[in-house]
């Protein structure tokens, strides 16, 4: 904040107060009427006005809370650029918090730093934590049974995006995925657009398309999908790829479904936890999402 | 009679049968969003049925045609009556009435289309907000030509704080709204990210400061006296209490936006602000309530004081509530729950919408030409109604909104959060039934008062036109 507005507040904040307490005082040392004496003035008719002191409590209250703005302004931020002689700031405050929880909280989880990850999923007090950590922050899109939701995917099933090894869910968590799937609408047209989602049906064994649509289809598959599909079209974890040949869709397996992935393509994101979650906390995360694989 | 001896009443009846008219629409529409958070089917699977369609148009409602009508009603009536003298400009009052139900039909159809510019409170689109300036403009031509050319000296109360609503209003309204078009129905607001986040809670927070706190003190400062028989308390009481509340209610937008990108600073000054706001306020109570001192056996026979006390009972409260919320202890647990939905309905039901009834009551039959009220005790009816409907309404949001605020930083031994979002709104649901309980009496109320004033109003008026008092 430049001199001129720190000025500017502070000239404003001051004006504001010192007035509203002027005002106060000199009505407080107007002269008292008696309670029988209205102020001479008649309107409508009959409205007319006492002019009784002003309360006693009231005036109390009035500067209690003066005096509370003047002393909360010297502690605290508010006076311009003024900082405040306590240096609070809500920036502060949140590290300060933070830490304090870490400090609190960070033995629950630093107990089992030194297991490997494969051997968490089989300690339940892990777990348990995991749990708890998966319900706060991951619940939301994969669901509270971490059986996901169209576009979020099921956790307790086989198919995996990226991979299953302990040491891969950890990086997934970690720092999170961002899949990409091309709109392919406009490279393949119309028909071309048909004859790929021909192929992608008969591959699940679904669809009584026409043989010579499925062949048509596979070429173009192979021509703008296998790089990241793979020619059998079984997927890439390396590149968050999925598996077209199995019963697990992530965006709806119904015709139009695959057929509107491919139009529109698709971002799918998986939120980095790293600044939310130290280390430690991940790893029982890591536990709690392998032990839905021994469910 | 010569007419310009005579007051102005017919935009004041008009306003005064749509100000009714408008509250049962607005709350109607509040009862059914109610009871979407219990059955969501209630939308129908329609989009113009949706809650977050039918939010707006309920505040827009309630606000701007309920609590803009009976602004408009009571405004007009009492500057007549309070300087003596006609309504300045007739014609441009007639406009006012036109144009601002007009505003309103187009909120009603723009709302429910999706059509917003996505600022609570300030949602109407540009071409609507275009059409709100132009009739605000009319709006303070009318009333302040009129208190120009008054017949007496001095400028009574509730005139003041009617002044300052409609100057303030206008100000807060082409500020907040300042926009590039794109389009007929879109634009883009001027300001941009914490810069927008803070003009618009500036608007947000002096619209109820302003439109809901300083116009109905202006219809509190005529209608309270002039039903009790008894004069203002005290008049150094209003001075201190007018000048303060009004400057120091500029400060307090901030308080919306604690712990969010808003430098601490402006944070800070929106907290502290608000909490010295509590006794500027309560100067407007005390100036209502300590005005039946002398006269209290009265609020046994008349249901329309009890109205009124009752509204200023509600006013101390909510305005006390208000700065306990504003500290950022407290705002830390409130914020983002039903806590504040509670806060704001005290001051909405039990303060504007209740001094609003009991105005109305007062001025009803006044300017249809009648005596009094078509039944009594369909009054007294509609005030117990809607009492026990803004106790339920709120009760039962101070306690779900602090259950939600306490289960969403409950922590379990190992630092995970106990509940998730959906175990909250779970634990709510009761709550929400009596929610909607309480709605629907406070809607079952209005309807009560729409009956008593269509018995009270039907054939027309009778020798309705009033001359002008002489100035004492």
């Amino acid at each position: 904040m430049s001199t001129f507005w720190s000025v500017f507040i502070i000239v404003l904040v001051v004006g504001q107060v010192v007035g509203a307490l002027w005002l106060l005082q000199a009505f407080t040392r107007a002269p008292r009427a008696p309670q029988a004496d209205t102020t001479g003035h008649t309107w409508d008719g009959d409205l007319k006005e006492y002019n009784n002191p002003l309360p006693r409590w009231w005036l109390v209250l009035f500067w209690l809370t003066a005096l509370w703005l003047v002393v909360y302004l010297l502690l605290y931020p508010g006076l311009g650029s003024f900082q405040g002689l306590r240096g609070w700031s809500q920036q502060n405050q949140y590290a300060e918090e933070v830490a304090a929880a870490q400090a609190r909280y960070g033995d629950v989880y630093a107990a089992f730093a030194d297991l490997p990850l494969a051997e968490l999923a089989d300690n339940p007090e892990a777990v348990r934590l995991g749990r708890n950590l998966f319900l706060n922050r991951c619940a939301t899109c994969h669901g509270s049974d971490a059986r996901g939701a169209r576009g979020f995917p099921n956790l307790t099933d086989d198919a995996w995006l990226w991979g299953s090894a302990p040491e891969t869910i950890q990086a997934t968590i970690t720092n999170g995925r961002v899949g990409v799937m091309p709109a392919l609408g406009a490279a393949l047209g119309e028909q071309g657009l048909n004859e790929v989602v021909a192929y992608l049906l008969s591959l699940s064994g679904r669809g009584a398309a026409d043989p010579a649509a499925v062949q048509a289809g596979q070429q173009k598959f192979l021509q703008y999908c296998s790089a990241c599909h793979g020619p059998q079209a079984q997927g890439n974890q390396m590149l968050g790829a999925p598996n077209l040949t199995d019963d697990d869709w992530l965006h709806g397996s119904s015709e139009e479904a695959i057929r509107d992935v491919i139009l529109n393509g698709r971002q799918n994101q998986m939120p980095a936890q790293k600044d939310f979650l130290t280390a430690d906390q991940i790893r029982t995360l890591v536990a709690y999402v392998l032990s839905l694989q021994q469910g | 009679m010569e007419k310009s001896q005579t007051y102005n009443d017919t935009v004041v009846r008009q306003f005064a049968v749509m100000t009714v008219v408008w509250g049962i629409v607005g709350m109607a529409v509040g009862v059914l969003i109610a009871a979407q958070l219990i059955w969501p089917s209630l939308n129908m699977d329609l989009p113009w049925l949706h809650f977050g369609r039918l939010r707006p148009l309920h505040t827009n409602a309630v606000i701007f045609a309920f609590g803009g009508c009976a602004l408009f009603a009571t405004s007009y009536y009492v500057v007549q009556r309070t300087c003596h003298v006609r309504l300045f400009a007739g014609p441009l009052a007639a406009f006012t009435f036109w144009g601002w139900q007009l505003v309103i039909v187009l909120a009603a159809v723009t709302l429910p289309l999706g059509l917003t510019q996505g600022k609570e409170y300030a949602e109407l689109i540009w071409p609507i907000d275009v059409l709100i300036t132009v009739v605000w403009v009319a709006y303070a031509i009318v009333f302040f030509g009129t208190i120009a050319t008054r017949r007496v000296k001095h400028i009574y109360v509730a005139n003041w704080f009617y002044a300052a609503f409609i100057i303030t209003v206008a100000l807060l309204h082409v500020v907040n709204s300042l926009a590039i078009p794109v389009g007929a129905l879109q634009s883009y607001p001027i300001y941009a990210g914490v810069v927008d986040a803070m003009v618009q809670w500036w608007y947000g927070h002096n619209a109820v400061g302003f439109f809901l706190t300083a116009g109905f003190l202006g219809m509190m400062y005529y209608f309270v006296p002039k039903q009790a028989g008894r004069p203002v308390y005290s008049y150094r009481l209003s001075v201190v209490h007018f000048w303060a509340l009004i400057s120091i209610y500029m400060w307090a937008g901030p308080h919306h936006l604690h712990y969010t990108t808003l430098p601490d600073w402006a944070q800070s000054l929106g907290m502290v602000f608000s909490l010295m706001l509590l006794a500027p306020s309560w100067g407007g109570m005390i100036n209502g309530i300590m005005t039946l001192s002398g006269a209290w056996h009265k609020l046994r026979s008349d249901p329309i004081l009890k109205f009124m006390i009752v509204s200023l009972s509600f006013y101390g409260m909510s305005t006390f509530e208000g700065p306990m919320m504003s500290i950022k202890t407290v705002n830390a647990l409130s914020h983002y729950t039903d806590w504040t939905i509670g806060h704001v309905h005290s001051g909405a039901l039990g303060w504007v919408a209740m001094i609003s009834m009991g105005s109305l009551y007062t001025l009803v039959p006044r300017v249809f030409g009648r005596e009094s009220m078509y039944s009594e005790k369909a009054i007294d009816l509609h005030f117990w109604v809607s009492t026990i409907g803004v106790v339920l309404y709120i009760a039962s949001m101070w306690i779900a909104g602090v259950m939600q605020g306490l289960m969403w930083r409950a922590v379990n031994v190992d630092g995970t959060l106990t509940y998730s979002f959906i175990e909250s709104l779970k634990a709510t649901y009761p709550y929400y039934g009596v929610r909607l309980l309480g709605g629907s009496l406070f809607l079952v109320g209005t309807l009560i008062m729409a009956w008593n004033v269509w018995k009270t109003i039907a054939g027309g008026e009778r020798n309705a036109v009033q001359a002008v008092t002489e100035p004492a």
